[in-house]
Parts: C-alpha cells; sequence; structure tokens
C-alpha cells in the first residue's frame, strides 16, 4: 500500500510517500521557522496561510522523487491532532479532498502517535513493547507502549514541554527563537562543572516531569551574571551547559524509572528534543547499564515531517481503519484515547 | 459547455453546486461551524446524484475570499485537494461579487455595494454595477472601518451584506446613498457556478497550487519583535 502523508499540524509542511512493501519513497519539508521567528513564536494565522502556499509544491515534489504518477498513490494520511487548529485544517481539508477525488481512502493520524513510530522507518527498528519518551516544544511524555494504538501514560511534563523550556532558556540567554538547538550549540563550548542546575521532581518517585523552576533558576543565574545588562559569551556558554545538563539528567532519570517499572527493554525516544547529542549519549550510557536498547528516528525525522504520518496511517490503513468524508480536526487529543490495532 | 463543481465556506453559509450544461443545481445550508463535517459528504452527494466522477468535470471553482480566514481555507484546501488529484484547472471567485449577484437576482438591482462583516470593527467591500447580467466591480475590493467607506458617485446604491451591520457608523453621505440594507444575502456556489463558468469560457482556469484565498486583512494583527519592544516601553 503506497500512501500519501501530510503533516501541517504546526509550523512545519511535511510531504512523504511511505509504500508498505518499498519502504520511504518520498519525503519534502517546508520549515516556516523564518517567518515566525520575526514574531518571537509561532503566530497561528500565519503558519496556516503558509501552509495554503507550500502544500501542493510538496505532494507535487514528492512525487517527483518516487517518479510516480498522482493515481498511483492508494491512501491519504494526514494529521488530524493534536496541533494548532488553522494549521491542521489546512492539510486535512486539502488531503481529505485528494483522496476523495482519487476514490480512495483516508485516514486522520495522531500527531504523536506519527512521532512515536518515527523510529520504525530506519534500518533496525524496535519491536513491542517498549517505553517511548515523546520530547518536542509541545510535549514531554513516558508512555509505556504495547503496540500500535496501545498507549498507556506512565508520565507527563505538569507545565512547560522540555522543548518549550529550551526555547525559553534560549530567550534567557539572548537566543532567537526557536533558539532550542542552538542551547545545544552554546552548550558543547561550555564549562558543564560551573553551575549545578536542579533535576526538578527527581528526588520523589513518580514519572512526571515539572521544567518550570528549572525555567527560574536559568533566568536568575543570568540575571545575576549580567553586567550592564550584557551576559558574556562564556557565561552564555556555561548557562546552556548547566541547563542541558539538567534537563538530559532529568530525563534520563525518568527513563531509568520507567524501564524498571515496566520491565521493558528497549526504550525509544522522538520529537525534536530527541535529536539532542548530549541526550542521545546520556541515554546510551542509561540504557547499557539497563542492559536494554536505544532507538531513535534519524534527526530529520525527529521533528516535525510527512513521512512518519504516512507510515503511522499506513499501519491503521492496512488494519482496516479509515476516516469518512467529514474533515475532522482535534487540537487536543489524548494519546491514550487512540484505538488499538489488530495486529497481523 | 463546461462541467463545474463550486464550493464556498466564507460565512456560516456552506454551499456546494455544480453546473452541467448551463444547468445548476445547488446545496446550499447555513450551518455555522460544521462547514468541515458537511461539505465533502454534500460534495459527494452531488455529484453521486449526477452520475459524475471528479475526474469528469472541467474545472472546481471555490469562494476566495474575503470571508472568515478559517472558512476561505476550508472551500480553498478541499478545491485544491479536488483539482489537484483530478488534474482539473481551478477558478477562484470573488464572495463579494458572489453577493453582487445575488442581490441582483433576488431585488432586481443593478448598483451593488457587497460587504462581508470582517470583525474587529471593520468590513470588507466593494462596489458593483451589473452589466450583461453579471456584477463588475468598479473598485478594489477593501477592507476599512466603516467610517472611511466612499461611494464611487453619489447615485443611489442597493447595500448588501453583513458588513451593513456597521451603517451607523458610516457617514452621512453613505447613509443617504443607500436604502435600507440586506444584510442577509450570503455569497454562495451557485452563483459563484455562474461566474465560474463565465471565467472558463475567458480560459481563465488556474493550476491548483496557485489557488490561493484573499484575506484582504493581512500582517496587521501580528506584532514582531521590533514593534513589541516599543510596545511595551
Amino acid at each position: 500500500m503506497r500512501v500519501l502523508g501530510i503533516e501541517t499540524s504546526c509550523d512545519e509542511t511535511g510531504v512523504a510517500i511511505y509504500d508498505s512493501e518499498a519502504g520511504l519513497l518520498g519525503d519534502a519539508l517546508y520549515s516556516q521557522v523564518a517567518v515566525h521567528a520575526e514574531y518571537g513564536g509561532v503566530v497561528p494565522e500565519l503558519a496556516s496561510r503558509d501552509h495554503v502556499r507550500k502544500l501542493l509544491p510538496l505532494v507535487k515534489e514528492v512525487l517527483q522523487q518516487a517518479d510516480m504518477q498522482a493515481d498511483a498513490i492508494d491512501a491519504v494520511a494526514y494529521t488530524a491532532g493534536p496541533g494548532l487548529i488553522g494549521a491542521l485544517m489546512v492539510g486535512a481539508s486539502t488531503g481529505r479532498a485528494m483522496a476523495l477525488a482519487w476514490g480512495v481512502p483516508a485516514i486522520g493520524v495522531h500527531h504523536m502517535e506519527g512521532h512515536l513510530l518515527a523510529p520504525m522507518l530506519e534500518e533496525h527498528p524496535p519491536a513491542f513493547p517498549f517505553v517511548a519518551l515523546l520530547v518536542s516544544g509541545g510535549h514531554t511524555q513516558l508512555v509505556q507502549v504495547d503496540g500500535i494504538g496501545e498507549y498507556t501514560l506512565l508520565g507527563e511534563s505538569l507545565d512547560d514541554a522540555a522543548g518549550e523550556a529550551f526555547d525559553k532558556a534560549a530567550k534567557m540567554i539572548g537566543l532567537n527563537y526557536p533558539g532550542g538547538p542552538e542551547v545545544a550549540r552554546l552548550a558543547e563550548q561550555g564549562d558543564r562543572s560551573r553551575f549545578r542546575f536542579p533535576r526538578p521532581m527527581t528526588d520523589r518517585p513518580g514519572l512526571d516531569f515539572s521544567f518550570s523552576g528549572l525555567k527560574t533558576f536559568t533566568l536568575n543565574t543570568s540575571n545575576d551574571l549580567r553586567v550592564d545588562g550584557v551576559l558574556a559569551e562564556k557565561d552564555r556558554c556555561d548557562i546552556a551547559a548547566a541547563f542541558e545538563d539538567a534537563v538530559v539528567d532529568t530525563l534520563a532519570i525518568k527513563c531509568r524509572r520507567a524501564l524498571q517499572q515496566t520491565g521493558f527493554k528497549q526504550l525509544i525516544i522522538a520529537g525534536g528534543v530527541s535529536a539532542n547529542q548530549r541526550l542521545r549519549e546520556r541515554l546510551e550510557e542509561m540504557v547499557k547499564k539497563e542492559r536494554a536498547a536505544l532507538f531513535y528516528a534519524r534527526p530529520r525525522f525527529c521533528t516535525d515531517n510527512g513521512a512518519m504520518i504516512a507510515y503511522a496511517g499506513c499501519q491503521r490503513l492496512m488494519a482496516g481503519q479509515s476516516s469518512d468524508l467529514s474533515i475532522q480536526c482535534q487540537p487536543r487529543w489524548p494519546m491514550d484515547t487512540l484505538e488499538p490495532i489488530t495486529k497481523g | 459547455m463546461a462541467k463545474i463543481l463550486a464550493l464556498d465556506t466564507s460565512t456560516d453559509a456552506c454551499s456546494v453546486a455544480l453546473s452541467i450544461d448551463g444547468e445548476i443545481q445547488e446545496d446550499f445550508r447555513i450551518i455555522p461551524r460544521q462547514h468541515t463535517r458537511q461539505l465533502l459528504p454534500m460534495v459527494d452527494e452531488m455529484l453521486t446524484a449526477a452520475g459524475l466522477k471528479v475526474t469528469q468535470l472541467d474545472a472546481i471553482a471555490f469562494g476566495r475570499g474575503p470571508g472568515s480566514f478559517a472558512g476561505i481555507r476550508i472551500a480553498t484546501g478541499a478545491a485544491q485537494g479536488l483539482a489537484f488529484a483530478a488534474e482539473l484547472p481551478v477558478i477562484p471567485v470573488s464572495t463579494l461579487a458572489a453577493i453582487a449577484l445575488n442581490a441582483a437576482r433576488e431585488y432586481n438591482v443593478d448598483r451593488i455595494i457587497s460587504t462581508l462583516d470582517a470583525r474587529m470593527n471593520e468590513l470588507y467591500s466593494c462596489a458593483y454595477q451589473m452589466r450583461d447580467g453579471l456584477p463588475v466591480a468598479l473598485v478594489n475590493e477593501t477592507v476599512s472601518a466603516p467610517g472611511s467607506i466612499i461611494l464611487p458617485d453619489g447615485e443611489r446604491w442597493f447595500a448588501a451584506g453583513k458588513g451593513w451591520v456597521y451603517l451607523d457608523n458610516m457617514s452621512a453621505e453613505v447613509q443617504q446613498a443607500v436604502g435600507t440594507p440586506v444584510l442577509d444575502i450570503y455569497p454562495s456556489a451557485g452563483v459563484m457556478c455562474e461566474l465560474a463558468l463565465e471565467a472558463f469560457d475567458r480560459g481563465e482556469g488556474i493550476s491548483a497550487e496557485l489557488a490561493q484565498p484573499v484575506y484582504l486583512r493581512d500582517t496587521i494583527s501580528w506584532k514582531k519583535i521590533s514593534e513589541q519592544k516599543k510596545k511595551g516601553q
């Protein structure tokens, strides 16, 4: 089955073609980051407008990559939530209408299920069951995954998502939006022993996260070091290193607990923050001690993309699921309400 | 004659129309917040009843705005998707021109100021003169405050559409030049089909990815970082 996947839940337009036999046949992405950077954050209306301009050119591009006529598509999968409602609607209305005209089925896909299954696109995919850490600008969740659609939430952030904390810390040390990846770059040059930032909620049992206190700690530390309102380059790097280590450590501690609690021997990490090199290294060390294995997608598929939506949609479509002609998106959509698929 | 399917979701009304051999059928419903659920089932029903597949059409027309941003994007997305998949040209149609044609038909008038409520105390508007049964725009479509509406000249105009809810805030000249406004005139897919047929014959179909909404209101609502700082001082 050849599935066209469409992702428009936030500020990236992603389109891909996944073939259940041949794998990924085409994959194209347009990032709106530059559009929103001027505003210091994602402006939902501008995001929606940009998706309308970019979606079809990307569909054309992936068809060309796959060297395929449009009528060779067997189904369309689009992100139906969670995300920005106006942005979601662009992909959903266009995708659903394409499927109608082609006379093929369509399915609305859960964005986080897409992320969670993204490591399946790699050469050595994990097998169910496993523990998943979903870390992005919008989510920080630990999920027990027994199969597709069989998700049990083990813990989540009670306030900011880890990626959001990265972006806010970036702003505090004078980096432009979205500064998360920049923080990691500065941290590489920082002295990791100079500061020790708190590891929130690691001193008590449980798998929930909280990053707002860490954010305040970062703000206070940077304010104390400012001279005439300016933060020296070395101070910025050292703060970035301390901040990154605190987030990474916290995530690693909770992941270890989740492996121990479930008894599972596989951990997958997904979402934009899962591309963080320090996090990957730290988790590799941890899983080795736990005699477990770590899985993640290539960096391109850690952030939002069409491939993960095509893949996730394909699994559900092959199990006989599909969406009717009504175009329905859910800006909020708890993942544990998803239907399981029957295996085989 | 061309077979054209038209869609409009720019207001509380949701409509689909199909033109076959110059005969137009329309499904028009006032269904606030239900457009996304009902639009494609309406399309499917209409095509099935006519025994047509999307690929057997000659073009897709859609209400390209102005109107509700979210609304015009639903019709744009659906039109883009249908047209791209079936390799058909797209004909974007002005919602204000559609209101003008509906007003001309229902009230037998030929000089019309078409409007829509743009919210935030503004309205979308355009002046039309009927010629050979079709509305011709005399000015550019605009979004503006009621007080800054200026009519092309002083003769009588028919006031159509929900933007006239702001009549009391318009200038005395405007208030004198129009009769009692009729607010309940909507854009609809039926008249869009007619306008699209004409445009199709003039060769005005465009490829699906070029079919874009016309918002009229652009970036004014969002403050760039430089402007945010100024505001904070």
